[in-house]
């Protein structure tokens, strides 16, 4: 019933076995302890659950375990390099992008997706983009500083 | 802009939790993992309204790796229970009893050794049904030949003081009747030269806390029962388990982690009555976490039917108000008495009536329960009042910023209860959101000629729970770093900063030291509850007794082992100062331990009451929340598209204590009622939710944001808050909805009477207008 998989997970090659029916953010939740995303709508609509698979942002909570296989899968614990935060955090941080986190680990790899395809969108573009993740604390104010004050360097 | 110019000189604009939350590492819930757990599933009822004539679980029970199914029978017959609960009114059971009262309802739940076998065991119980007519509207359910949704309601020994007086009306679906009158309401509108009369509407929403509502529960071996949750407010929780469950409340230890946001979802018993009566029956460790469409079966925000009639004398002074505000409470009166209550102290708005006569009422309904919504009660009432302030001044040909001008509170006004209101910035607050608004200037001219602009204003006076408690402790220890026990529940306002802000402050020593614990009814002091906007206040406040606290005793320490009388000491920066010497705090903890070890506890406890200690007056609140928004919108003629450009809000914080966290509930604030303007509304079909899910409940995402929202902090300090400061935490949401349907009138002549404000509507209103 279970089948095997190999993902790279933050730089680091690991192996599960997963029944088929299993989503990626179950199994990188539950199997590889990585809690940073969360389930908030189970539809693929709030963006709570973002993951980068391949670099691409993807709803964890709608893509199958087993369709991640041989794949790269970026979770926001892979942001930082050691105790290092990679450039969004420390703008998040500096803007107060973040009140109670329940979407930030979302915002964050969709906005590092975003700046790798494009690193000075504007802000229609940001806005266009960022469009799949909600913020129920009222952020988007500071997030989209924050967004800018990488995108612009 | 600076939000504020002089923070507490612990700030350095850091929030204690960031680092965690954005490196993945801060523990939610449902982070959590428990050996041994049980996973728990809720069958819940397809039907709104009817008659449960049998529960049958047992296909159920034969479904592998289910350990345990709970139903009516536990309820009733089980295990030496109270059936009965609910805050205020004992309406509520663990699960269904007689009658199911919404769609939703929990009516059976399976612990089993996974979510899939829990959840296809719930499925298979098998409920036999009678169907009674639903009751969906408060219009309706007040008719004299309405289904009951309730046949009897019993009233607890012991409920909270300040609802007392409020019972439920026998025979009928109104929960709660408050009134409150001041002068002769009659003679009033006699005196008047106008009288305007409208009814205004708001719908069913729901918070949508991007995080659902979880509970574990886990007994131990010597019948002690550990429980996580994600509560607002563990110690009214705590006394809800106890009475169900029979026990002393030392033995229920709630622990609640980081919160992914709360707005009022997360007060009062949720999921945690059948989280344990599952975990007890299971005799196993159990789980319960919630779905997205369970939440909007769990608690949503009060619909609302006003009608309001005001009376306004010949120079536009406010005279006499006139209202009946009908609160939808759904199935369960849950905390819709308070709601009504709090919604009708402020149904005249922030202005000087002189006759005022307003009946509120909580009415039960089939929908899911109210309870408390960001705003509770308020935002409900003051899009009524401040809609109508609106259509009173064009009627009059009369300026809306020169008219509420005309007639708001100031300091040492008297409010429609009688008493005095003090501490009240609310003059100050709708002047800078005048001034940010460009009020009065002319509106410059869209560069589409196919669109139209208006402005609109709003302001709100809102009270706080009172009396409440909160108490609170600080351990100092031997190197001089402080350990904060509160149980101010960290969902993202940013109250864990403020509160070590506040310690660090009066301690005098760097934010660096201070460590804040996560909540755990175990060892955390009271506190009635993180709602209400009290926390900083009350909680901020009694920390601050508590760091005087032990002030106090290492300045004793000193003047006893120095032999310096205690008068001339004193602290400062972190030091004893008397005479020439200054000693560190571990120098004097070294001094009287005589050793590196020790610990000093500092003891702090702020109770609010309803008559003021000093003059015996009444106080109806604490203190008083006051602000204003303005809204710029642009209206497309052709489709009544609209898209706000523009909300400036201004709140009386009292005092800045953290100028991020100020900032970001101010603005949130906003955000949230940027939703509830334009986009939320629970839509239901002969009582079934037909968008209990984030695709067709829609929420406000980054693409509907103004070009900005300004939040403005006004400084009018309390004398009883910490450093001064008030609560913020709802004020900027209440003007939002009414800010935005006074600038459509403005740009396009169409007044929107009713929830939310929609394209639709707008263009509706112009082509009847045509």
């Amino acid at each position: 019933m279970k089948k095997a998989i190999t993902m790279e997970v933050n730089g680091a090659s690991c192996e599960v076995e997963v029944e088929p029916w299993r989503t990626l953010l179950d199994v990188v939740r539950e199997e590889l302890d990585l809690t940073g995303a969360k389930l908030g709508c189970d539809i693929q609509v709030c963006g709570a659950c973002t993951l980068l698979v391949d670099g691409k942002p993807v709803s964890a909570c709608s893509v199958l375990a087993v369709d991640a296989d041989g794949r790269k899968v970026t979770t926001v614990e892979g942001l930082a390099d050691g105790d290092r935060l990679h450039p969004l955090q420390e703008s998040f941080m500096k803007f107060g992008a973040l009140q109670c986190g329940y979407c930030t680990s979302g915002f964050l790899l969709t906005a590092k997706a975003m700046l790798d395809e494009n690193p000075h969108p504007d802000d229609e573009q940001i806005k266009s983009y960022m469009g799949g993740s909600f913020c129920r604390c009222g952020c988007y104010q500071e997030i989209m500083q924050a967004i800018r004050g990488v995108a612009q360097g | 802009m600076a939000i504020s110019e002089r923070p507490l000189s612990a700030q350095d604009g850091q929030r204690l939790d960031y680092q965690a939350k954005l490196t993945g590492r801060a523990a939610y819930l449902a982070d959590m993992k428990m050996a041994g757990v049980c996973e728990g599933a809720i069958l819940r009822s397809p039907v709104a309204h009817a008659w449960i004539r049998y529960v049958d679980a047992s296909e159920a029970l034969k479904v592998p790796g289910v350990v345990a199914v709970y139903t009516k029978d536990d309820v009733v017959q089980g295990t030496g229970i109270e059936p009965y609960y609910g805050p205020v009114f004992k309406d509520q059971t663990i699960v269904a009893v007689d009658k199911v009262r919404h769609v939703g309802d929990p009516v059976a739940a399976v612990a089993a050794e996974t979510r899939e076998a829990a959840e296809e065991a719930a499925n298979l119980i098998v409920v036999e049904y009678e169907d009674l007519p639903p009751v969906m509207d408060v219009r309706d359910s007040v008719k004299e030949d309405a289904t009951l949704v309730h046949e009897t309601v019993r009233i607890p020994e012991h409920g909270f003081a300040d609802l007392a007086e409020l019972k439920p009306i026998e025979n009928t679906n109104v929960c709660t009747h408050f009134k409150l009158r001041k002068g002769d309401i009659e003679q009033g509108f006699a005196e008047c030269a106008h009288v305007f009369e409208d009814t205004f509407i708001l719908p069913t929403t729901q918070h949508v806390a991007l995080e659902p509502h979880g509970c574990i529960a886990a007994f131990q071996p010597d019948g002690r029962v550990n429980l996580w949750s994600t509560t607002q407010n563990p110690f009214v929780v705590r006394t809800q388990l106890a009475n169900i469950f029979k026990m002393p409340v030392s033995k229920i230890r709630i622990m609640v982690p980081y919160l992914g946001g709360g707005y009022g979802s997360k007060v009062y018993p949720k999921i945690e009555p059948l989280t344990m009566a599952l975990a007890q029956k299971a005799k196993r460790p159990v789980r319960i976490l919630l779905s997205r469409e369970e939440v909007f079966y769990t608690v949503t925000k009060h619909a609302a039917f006003i009608r309001m009639k005001t009376g306004v004398r010949a120079d536009g002074s406010f005279h006499a108000r006139e209202a009946e505000v009908f609160l939808d409470t759904g199935a369960f009166a849950e905390i819709g008495p308070r709601v009504a209550k709090k919604s009708a102290y402020t149904a005249a708005g922030p202005y000087k009536f002189k006759h005022v006569k307003i009946d509120a009422k909580s009415v039960y309904t089939n929908k899911p329960p109210a309870g408390a919504f960001r705003g509770f009660g308020v935002s409900q009432s003051a899009w009524a009042s401040e809609s109508q302030t609106d259509i009173i001044a064009k009627a009059l040909g009369r300026d809306p910023y020169e008219l509420r001008m005309q007639n708001i509170y100031d300091e040492g006004d008297e409010f429609v209860t009688g008493e005095k209101l003090w501490s009240i910035g609310v003059k100050g607050c709708l002047e800078k959101v005048a001034q940010e608004m460009k009020w009065g200037e002319p509106m410059p001219a869209p560069d589409d000629p196919s669109k139209v602009r208006g402005r609109g204003l709003a302001a709100l006076i809102k009270a706080t729970i009172t009396p409440s408690i909160s108490c609170a402790a600080i351990k100092l220890n031997e190197d001089g770093s402080v350990n904060v026990f509160t149980s101010t529940v960290e969902m993202g306002q940013g109250s864990d900063t403020a509160m070590a802000a506040i310690v660090a402050d009066t301690l005098g020593i760097p934010l660096e030291q201070v460590s804040v614990l996560g909540v755990d009814t175990d060892v955390v002091p009271y506190d009635l509850t993180t709602s209400s906007s009290r926390s900083t206040f009350h909680m901020g406040k009694a920390l601050e007794l508590a760091s005087l606290d032990l002030c106090e005793q290492l300045r004793r320490f000193v003047s006893e082992e120095h032999g310096v009388p205690f008068e001339e000491t004193r602290m400062e920066g972190g030091r004893v100062l008397f005479r020439e010497n200054a000693l560190t705090i571990r120098e004097v903890l070294f001094n009287h331990f005589g050793m590196q070890g020790g610990t000093l506890v500092g003891r702090g406890e702020v109770k609010t009451s309803t008559v003021d200690p000093e003059t015996g007056d009444k106080t109806t609140s604490s203190f008083w929340f006051v602000g204003a928004g303005g809204s710029e919108v642009e209206i497309d003629k052709d489709t009544g598209r609209l898209r706000v450009l523009k909300h400036a809000t201004a709140v009386d914080v009292g005092r800045v204590i953290t100028p991020l966290g100020c900032q970001q509930q101010l603005v949130g604030g906003a955000i949230t009622g940027l939703g509830q303007a334009l986009f939320e509304q629970m839509v239901w079909d002969n009582g079934i939710l037909v968008n209990p899910n984030l695709v067709d409940y829609v929420l406000p995402a980054l693409g509907d944001m103004p070009d900005e929202i300004t939040p403005i902090a006004v400084e009018v300090p309390h004398k009883n808050g910490p450093f001064g400061a008030k609560g913020i935490g709802e004020t900027s949401l209440i003007p939002v909805a009414p800010s935005i349907a006074n600038a459509v009138d403005d740009a396009v002549g169409v007044r929107i009477n009713d929830l939310p404000v929609t394209a639709e509507k707008i263009f509706l209103g112009m082509l009847d207008k045509s």
